[in-house]
Parts: structure tokens; sequence; C-alpha cells
């Protein structure tokens, strides 16, 4: 069906509007700072921090919008955090200038941060406090590329909502929280005073926020008034309602429930610039009681339906991720910000969840063709084959969405890791791949870690090759081991002693953010903040989990087995052969490159030398892991995807025994070493099957197929053949490139010709220009499946 | 089990997994070494020789001179960016291909036992469930070695694994007919019909093709008869009415995949060092497809093009 003009005409503004660096909130924080803060604890003061914010910002409405309101000032005037992370007049310079992912910096905000904000917020942000109190042990990892910390230039956010706000309007929830406040025991309770504190925070944010909508009502009711048109005028009347409604009030329709979740999404992503921004999980399932509702009553049509969904779905993309600078760039280089609607699934008692609003939503995606909102289906051994065929069919015309995850082994992972069997249910997944109780766990990525970087380290006696420093233990050289066994043991304690400067980093960074930057709006919307009177990030919500996200699987393999098999099994080369042709990056050593690439069992082939490797390498680093105690009364997990990280974590290693160069982009997820796989798609969803899927937080997996493949009826059955069988090996989750390589290198040499060309990258789609040169060459080598 | 697995071998040049042309499902499919035909379009010309043949990749070559040392026969030579083989002095040992390193020189063909294809074979069993999908015999011809065949189909059935069987349909009847009784699907080329033209593309009559595929039908075998369309080969109007009313004629089977040529099997050729007789052919066009479509579907004929439904306007 062809866009409405309205829909066409939005679209396009969203999709032409250049990023740009807004300055407004940090204004706003900042004169909110200057005030005197006498008597406040840390958890109302942020509540009134998020008052004044939703009083002072800018407020409009567009031409034509039906859903209303934005973070900045217009579609993509980003703001800064000062208080989490106050930009440098270089930073700005930086983000202004660099090739991609950039935003526009005016010499006018550039003076305010030089005149006003620099100077308020020195020494006082989150970044610098977090920096400051990290040991040197951790400083040394940090810079050496170890591992990547999350926490220090966004907050901790990676949360989904569930269906609670399409039951209950603010008001309710102000009604839990004085529940709460009645029931506090100032007697035997030693901490109620804090949760008083805490309660009282969240009410002034609920209060907020309706009084945030209240402005949108007014403003509305004065448009329509001047309005000339009498379709808009009314459009507008019904807007000024709508926000005289929710999200004081549960939504009484489709409109409603859309403009009810966009006010509470602007609202925590004002808060704080929380991780994934936020996201309305199973959209279909929330949405589908209102969409029959409209239907049966004649309020709505598919048509208008449609035309609400795609005009939420432009808000979405007029939202880039908060500018990123530094080591947090690097790993997650995109305007991305991983809003990941979940599709399809289970309901809550087990019953498939498709229904008619999912495929329309899939309609939505396929016609509206924007990077943002992400999209995912969920699919269940209970979802009929229509629903993954639906997919491939937009996967088919070379878009990089939806991506594809395994409901069921999703709440296998959930039930493990200690969630009933109904919150797992309800759950799915967020970001790039992780799972989560939706509406009722805070679960952090506290930081990529770089397996193949420890194995160098491992190879190097504690030392970085790339520094000469010494910054781990020494485990032994390797020249004196005798076994493999003894090199596996050697890379076990290193990895060990790098997870430990790590988890105890964390334990220190959880309680910087409980201290100083409570988050109360954000507690208000998780399970159970309010009944605890606790706030988010002091382990408030019903579960808490960390998790520390492993980078390099498939490169780690290679080079282990290349090893294994050359100096233990084979004695083809030395260890002291191996690592001089390492350190002169193969130079002078082809033979032994060549090899090291074409002679070597790899992963990715159903090749069960190279597969055992894996499962050991992958139970090294569960065991590691998983089952330690966070600060929250959570627990740590592990879970394998890259964003961009393997490609900063590459620049980090030199050549390693695979036969990679230095510095090259290490494999990304679980997928097998760029171009290592050749036996087709089958034989890697065989050697990716044989990790215990189950037993982690999420993998990615990322396929690149021809489009001949999926051609006609019987390609999209034998594709959706595929996965399922994947997925009956419990594999978590499988993205798919369909798109030759012809194309991207044209791309790549051509790129004004292909500004909208959408890759999926890992985890996520980007436009294939935004992305940067090195990510672009990577996409062009994984494997492209050929049709046979 | 308590039957052994035959101890039967056979000569094939690959097994290719995730193979979804070849049949129902997901197919592995195992290509055997030798074939009766010698079609100028062969898009597996490796499969044409019983004997194991070198590939000569040469863009892959850097000249390193592993290769040199190694042959036994003299046979290599360096050339400006590649070595070249003398193809007569070649007895294809092997030598060259296990020195070579940037997979330049490759040996297409090895001997191998029903259990060493099985095993292959069988690790993809958990796609195959999922579809009805299974392994393919396919070539060269797989009637070409008729006993490493059927004891490979015995042992499928065996184990439960849905085979088809890709034939040019040239075989002793009676190589057909033991065929038959173990395979669930037979994959069947029909070329051309006027037997001097097949004579010529080919190198055989097609009277024994037309036979075995009538019998087939006759008796019952599901098959699937398809048509590669090669322009200026067999796509004039008189080679695809004489197919049509030769399809409809048959007692049972009237359906026909038409396979649009593609020019796959060009590079192959000269890997192998042979000439390639079509190299100015582009494949047909889609009105060309559309014009067979419906000539043969005036034949009453159910027509797909490469299996796929169409939906012509």
């Amino acid at each position: 069906m062809p866009l409405s003009e309205r829909v066409r005409h939005l679209r396009e503004q969203s999709v032409n509007a250049p990023a740009t660096l807004s300055s407004e909130r940090a204004l706003l924080i900042t004169e909110f700072y200057e005030q005197d803060d006498a008597g406040t604890s840390p958890a109302v003061r942020r509540a009134q921090a998020f008052r004044y914010l939703l009083e002072q910002k800018h407020a409009s409405i567009g031409d034509g919008e039906l859903i209303v309101g934005e973070r900045g000032p217009a579609p993509k005037a980003t703001p800064t955090y000062p208080e989490i992370c106050c930009h440098s007049i270089e930073d700005l310079q930086i983000l202004h200038s660099r090739e991609k992912v950039s935003f526009s910096v005016s010499e006018k905000v550039c003076q305010t941060f030089r005149d006003r904000l620099i100077p308020f917020w020195k020494g006082r942000t989150m970044r610098e406090l977090l920096f400051k109190e990290m040991t040197p042990e951790w400083k040394d990892a940090y810079d050496a590329g170890i591992f990547t910390e999350f926490m220090e230039q966004r907050a901790p956010g990676h949360t989904v909502l569930d269906g609670k706000i399409y039951e209950k309007g603010l008001l309710d929830f102000k009604q839990d929280i004085e529940h709460s406040l009645q029931a506090l025991d100032y007697l035997n309770d030693a901490r109620a005073y804090e949760k008083q504190q805490e309660l009282e925070a969240m009410d002034i944010c609920a209060d907020a926020l309706i009084q945030y909508a209240a402005r949108y009502a007014t403003l509305a009711r004065g448009r329509a008034e001047v309005e000339e048109d009498p379709n808009r005028k009314q459009e507008l009347e019904r807007i000024a309602d709508v926000c005289n409604h929710v999200p004081a009030h549960a939504p009484r329709d489709l409109w409603e429930a859309l403009q009810y979740y966009w006010f509470v999404h602007l609202g925590v992503i004002t808060e704080l610039n929380t991780w994934d921004s936020f996201n309305p999980g199973h959209l279909d399932q929330h949405l589908y009681p209102f969409y029959c509702q409209g239907l049966a009553e004649g309020t709505l049509t598919e048509e208008t339906a449609k035309e609400l969904l795609q005009c939420f779905w432009i808000k979405f993309n007029n939202h880039p991720a908060p500018p990123k600078v530094g080591v947090t760039a690097e790993e997650s280089g995109t305007y991305t910000d991983f809003a990941q609607i979940n599709l399809g699934g289970l309901r809550r008692d087990g019953s498939d969840a498709v229904n008619n609003v999912t495929y329309l939503l899939l309609d939505v995606i396929e016609e509206m063709r924007l990077v943002q909102p992400s999209s995912s289906i969920q699919l269940s051994k209970r979802n009929p084959d229509r629903f993954p065929k639906r997919a491939a069919k937009i996967l088919n015309t070379g878009f990089g969405q939806p991506s594809i995850f395994n409901a069921d082994v999703i709440v296998q992972e959930l039930v493990r890791q200690g969630k009933t069997v109904e919150d797992a249910r309800s759950g799915g997944s967020s970001g790039c791949v992780e799972v989560g109780a939706f509406g009722k766990e805070n679960y952090n990525l506290t930081g990529y870690f770089n397996m193949p970087k420890v194995f160098e380290i491992t190879l190097h006696n504690g030392r970085d090759p790339r520094t000469g420093k010494q910054i781990g233990i020494e485990t032994g050289d390797p020249r004196t081991f005798e076994t493999f066994d003894d090199l596996m043991a050697a890379y076990k304690r290193q990895l060990r002693h790098f997870i430990d400067i790590k988890v105890r980093g964390n334990n220190v960074i959880e309680r910087l953010w409980a201290l100083y930057l409570p988050t109360p709006f954000l507690s208000l919307l998780i399970d159970d903040c309010i009944e605890n009177g606790t706030d988010y990030h002091d382990g408030g919500a019903r579960y808490n989990t960390s998790y520390i996200q492993g980078v390099g699987l498939g490169s780690l393999t290679d080079t282990v087995t290349a090893i294994k098999y050359h100096v233990f099994d084979e004695r083809t080369m030395s260890v002291q052969e191996l690592l001089q042709a390492l350190r002169d990056d193969f130079t002078g050593h082809e033979k032994t490159r060549l090899l090291l690439r074409e002679r070597t069992p790899k992963y990715g082939n159903d090749d069960d030398y190279a597969d055992d490797i894996m499962r050991e390498l992958f139970e090294a680093y569960f065991e590691t892991v998983d089952g330690r105690k966070n600060t929250k009364g959570g627990t740590y997990h592990i879970n394998l995807l890259p964003t961009t990280c393997h490609i900063y974590f590459g620049s980090v290693v030199q050549a390693t025994a695979d036969g990679r160069r230095a510095f090259e982009p290490l494999s990304e997820g679980v997928s097998p070493v760029q171009g290592a796989d050749r036996h087709g798609p089958t034989a890697v969803c065989k050697s990716v099957g044989k990790m215990d899927h189950a037993r982690t937080g999420g993998t990615l997996l990322n396929q690149k197929l021809t489009p001949g493949l999926l051609r006609g009826d019987q390609g999209l059955d034998k594709f959706v053949q595929l996965v399922r069988s994947y997925f009956r090996m419990d594999g978590h989750h499988i993205q798919f490139n369909v798109i030759d390589a012809a194309t991207l290198k044209a791309a790549q040499d051509e790129p004004e010709k292909y500004r909208d060309l959408i890759v999926r990258v890992a985890g996520y789609s980007d436009y294939f220009c935004d992305i940067s040169k090195a990510l672009q060459d990577e996409i062009i080598a994984r494997t492209e499946h050929a049709e046979f | 089990m308590t039957e052994e697995c035959p101890l039967s071998t056979g000569t094939i040049f690959d097994i290719k997994r995730f193979a979804i042309h070849d049949g129902p499902g997901v197919r592995t499919t195992v290509f055997f070494k030798g074939c009766p035909l010698r079609c100028w379009t062969c898009h597996n010309p490796e499969g044409q020789r019983s004997d194991v043949d070198l590939f000569l990749r040469s863009d892959l070559c850097d000249l390193c001179g592993d290769c040199l040392s190694v042959c036994q026969a003299n046979a290599i030579a360096p050339n400006d960016h590649t070595v070249i083989i003398d193809r007569d002095l070649c007895d294809v040992c092997g030598r060259c291909a296990d020195a070579c390193l940037t997979r330049a020189l490759e040996v297409a063909g090895r001997e191998v036992t029903v259990e060493q294809v099985l095993e292959e074979v069988e690790r993809d069993t958990i796609y195959y469930d999922e579809g009805g999908g299974g392994v393919t015999f396919s070539g060269g011809d797989p009637l070409y070695q008729p006993r490493f065949l059927v004891d490979l189909l015995e042992e499928c059935k065996r184990r439960d694994l849905r085979t088809a069987v890709d034939t040019s349909g040239f075989a002793s009847r009676n190589v057909l007919q033991t065929v038959a009784e173990w395979a669930d699907l037979f994959l069947y080329d029909v070329k051309m019909m006027d037997n001097e033209r097949h004579r010529q593309f080919t190198g055989v009559s097609n009277r024994r093709i037309l036979n075995n595929l009538r019998w087939l039908s006759e008796n019952g075998a599901t098959v699937r008869v398809r048509m590669p369309l090669i322009p200026g080969v067999n796509d004039d109007e008189a080679n695809v009415r004489a197919t049509g009313a030769f399809v409809a004629s048959l007692p049972t089977l009237h359906t026909m995949d038409i396979l649009p040529y593609h020019r796959i099997g060009a590079d192959k050729h000269e890997r192998l060092g042979r000439a390639y007789r079509l190299p100015e052919t582009e494949p047909p066009s889609d009105a060309r497809v559309a014009s067979a479509v419906r000539i043969l579907e005036s034949y009453e004929l159910d027509v797909t093009i490469r299996g796929e439904s169409h939906a012509l306007k």
C-alpha cells in the first residue's frame, strides 16, 4: 500500500533531518543544578530535575503529526547529559567533523559549552567520578582494549516495558506509590526513610509527565482554534483530548495507547541517556485489544491504524542515540539507539502470540524502511510458518530487518536465570540480542570483553605485545608448555584475572549510579521498584542481571585450534616459530600464514576438531562469569555479541594464529571468522548449534545470503526450514543480509547513489554509507552463501 | 543396527550441503564422477570423466613454485601470472594440489565408501526433517556407477533418508529398474527431441533416454521431468512443442520444470583446460522462458520455472 501523503512527508522530513547537537537539555539541567540543594536527597533532587526539564523544554507539534513529542527541540536535535559526561570543546569538534555518525554543532552551542557548561560541570560528572574510582589494573586493562565500560558516558538502561501502561494510568501508579508509603515500617526497616524519599521522587516524576502531556493538550487546543483546514482542526482537537487523557489515565483506544507509550519513552530518554533508549517490547500483543476494539466499534480501519503506527515509527527515527565519544563511540558507532520492537512469540500463558497486529506491523516495517526502531520476530515452535515467511519476504528486499529470535530458547534462558516461566514468556530480546523479563528486570550490559586479546596476552606470559606492558599475570612462557592443556590452563587463569578486574570495577560503578544518579522515573515503570521503595539502579527491580559480553569467539576458536593442530598435534611448527610469524605480522612468513588459513580446521564448518575447542572456550568464559553476584542482589551472566566492538577490539590485537593480520577486525558474535566457513549455512548453524545457547543471555549469528536464495515460495520455505532447524538446535538468534557483494562494493564506490541501502550490522541495522570503511569491508568479507 | 553398511566404493567429486534446487526441502547433493553424455553446456564438466581431474584457478596462483618441484611428470610450467599445465603430460597424481596452499590447484574426484558418504549426508538430517528434504545423487550421472548408487540408495532407505536421483536417463533398462526400486524421486532431463541434434549436442542418441522415461512413467515412478532451456540449442518452437507432445503422451508425470540456461559451468571448463562450446550464449530472456512455458502448457502440462510455480501475465 502506498504511504499516505502525511506519512510520506513526515518520513522524508525524518530521514533528511541532519543530526544536530542541541544544548537545550544541558542548559536546563545546568540551570537546575545551579540552584541550592540544601536538604534534598539525591532521589528527590533527580525527580525535581526531571520535572524542571519537562516544564521548561520546548514543546511543539509538527505539521501533520498525530503522535506528538520530541526529546529535543526538533527531529534529530540531540541533547547531551552533562551530569554524566560533559563534552569538551575537542569532543564537540570531533562530533561535528568526524566522517561517520557525526552531529553538527553550531558555533553558538560551542560557545555555550565553553562559557557555561564546561566550567560548571568540570569535576562533577559521573564520567570523571567513575574513572577516578577505578584501580590502576582496571585502567591498564581498559587502555589495552581488554574490555570496555558501558556506564562511563551513558546510563544503565537496557530495559523494556511490559503491558502495564495499557491497563493503568500514572494516577494509578501514584496510588501504588501511596500504598507503599503507607506500608513503610519505620520501626523495623532501617531503610524506611530512604524508601520514603525514593517513593516521593517517583511521585514527583509521575506528576511531571502528566503535566508535560497537559502542555501538549494546551498547545494542540490552541493550534486547533486557529487551524483553517477542518480535517487538521479535528485532528488537533483529538490530539488535545488524547494528551489530556494519557498518561494520567489508562488508554481507551489505539491512538491513546501509542501516545501514552511515546510520552513514557520520552520521559525515560529525557531523564537519563539510557542504553538502548527504551522499548515497548511486545507491541503487537499490547496493541491487539485496542485494534480489535477499534475495528468492532468502527472507530478504526486497517488503514487508519496503520497510519497511526507509521507516525509512531517516525518518532523513533527522529531520535538518534545520544552522541558518543572515545571508546564508547568505537564499541557502538551508530545513530541507532536499539529500541527493538518484538513481534510474535508467546503470550504469558504460553500460547501462540502471533495476531493480526503482528502482520500489520510487518507491513509497517516493510513500507517504512527506517533504521529505527529496530524490529525482531520472536519465533516459537507454536507460531505458524506464515509468520517467519512474511519476515523473510522483507529480508529478501535487502532490508536488514527484522532479525529472528528463538522465543522458546529465550524462555529457557530466562527460566534458568531464575525468572518465573510467565515472566520469561512475557520477556524477549532487546538491544542487539540480549534477553530480559520485560517490565520487571534491570539487565545491564556492563562492557564488551576481548577474548582473543586475553589469549594474546597469555601467549606473552601476561605482557601486552602491542605496548610491551605487563598487564596480566604470569601464566608461564608458552614455549615451555608441553601439552595443549597447559596452554588452555594458562588462558583460563588469565581470563579469570581480567574478569575479576572487570567485576571489581562493576561493583563500584553500580554503587556510583545508585548513590549519585538514581532514576526515579524509570523506577516507576519497572516492577517491583514501587513495591520495594527502591530505585532501579539500587536493586529495586524484581530481577537484576549484569552481563559481560564476550567478543571474538570465532577468532579465538580458530586461533586456539590452529595452535593445537599445528603445534601440538601435527607439529608442523613450534610455538617459537609461530610467535615470530605473529610478531612480524606474517611478513616473510607467507607460507605459514597460508598454512594457518587454508590447512587448518575452522569453526563454522561442522568440524568437531574446531567446534570442540569452541565449546571448551565457551565453557571457560561461562564458568568464569556466570553466577557471580552483582551489587543489586542479582547475578552475572554471559552473552556473546559485539555491536561494532569487534572492529575496535581487532584494532588492538596483533596478528593471530588463524592467519588474521594485525589490527584487522575480529569475528562478530558467535559467527565464524569472516570467510572461514566454506560449507554453507547448514554447516555454520550446526557448528554454532554446538554451544549451549540456553545458558547465555543472548548470542548473535550473522549470515549473508544472496538474493537468489530466497527466490520464490519454495526459497522462502527452505529459508524457514533453515531457521527452524537452527532453532531446534536451541540457537538463540540469526540475522540475514540478503544482498550481493557487488552491490555493497558499488555502494562503497558511489555512496551518493546508495544512501538508502540498509544492512544488518551486528544486532542492529544501519545505513551502509553511515558505517566505517572497516566495517563496510568486514560486511563484504562475510561469507556469501551462494546458490548452488 | 544388525546389517552391515555395504562395502562398495565409488568416485565422487563433491558433496554440497544446503542444496536447495535439487528436490524438495533442504538437501545434500552427492556428485558422482562419470557421465555417458558430453553436453556442450555441462555445468559440472569435472563430472564427465570417471577419472580424477585437476582444476587450475589461475586467479589464485601466486607463482610460489611449490607445485613445480613436486610434479614428477614435468607437466607444470610458470607463465606470466600463473602456472600452466600441459594436460597431455599430467597424470593427475594430485601432488601439486597437496602442495598448493592458495587453492589454485585442486583435484576433483576421490574414492569414497558408502559409509563415508552417509556420514557426510547425515550431518544435515535435522534440516531434512524440517521440510521433507534428503539426499540427491547427481553428477556426472549417478547411473554411471550403478552398483555404488544402488548400495547408497539401499542404505539410505535403511536409515530413513529420502532420496532423489538426478540423471540423464542414459542407462540400461536393467540398471534403471534396480535404481527405481529404491529411489524416492527421479530428476530427469529431457534436452531435445530431434535425435540427430541430440547426438550432436550430447554425444549420444536420445532413444534410450525417452524410452526409459516412458518406462518409468508406466511403472509408477515419481519423476520430475526437467528441461534446460538453452538459447539457440533447444529453445526453438519445434523442439519445445515436440517435448511437450512427448511428455503429454506419457501415462503419468504431466509436469515439467524449465531450467533456464546459466553460464556457471563456463569457468569450470576453463579451469579444466577445456574449451567451452557456447561462449557467446546468454541466459534466455524472461520473454523466451515465458513463451516456452506457454507452449508446454498448451499440452496441459503443469509447468514450473526452476521448480517454482509461476505467475505469468
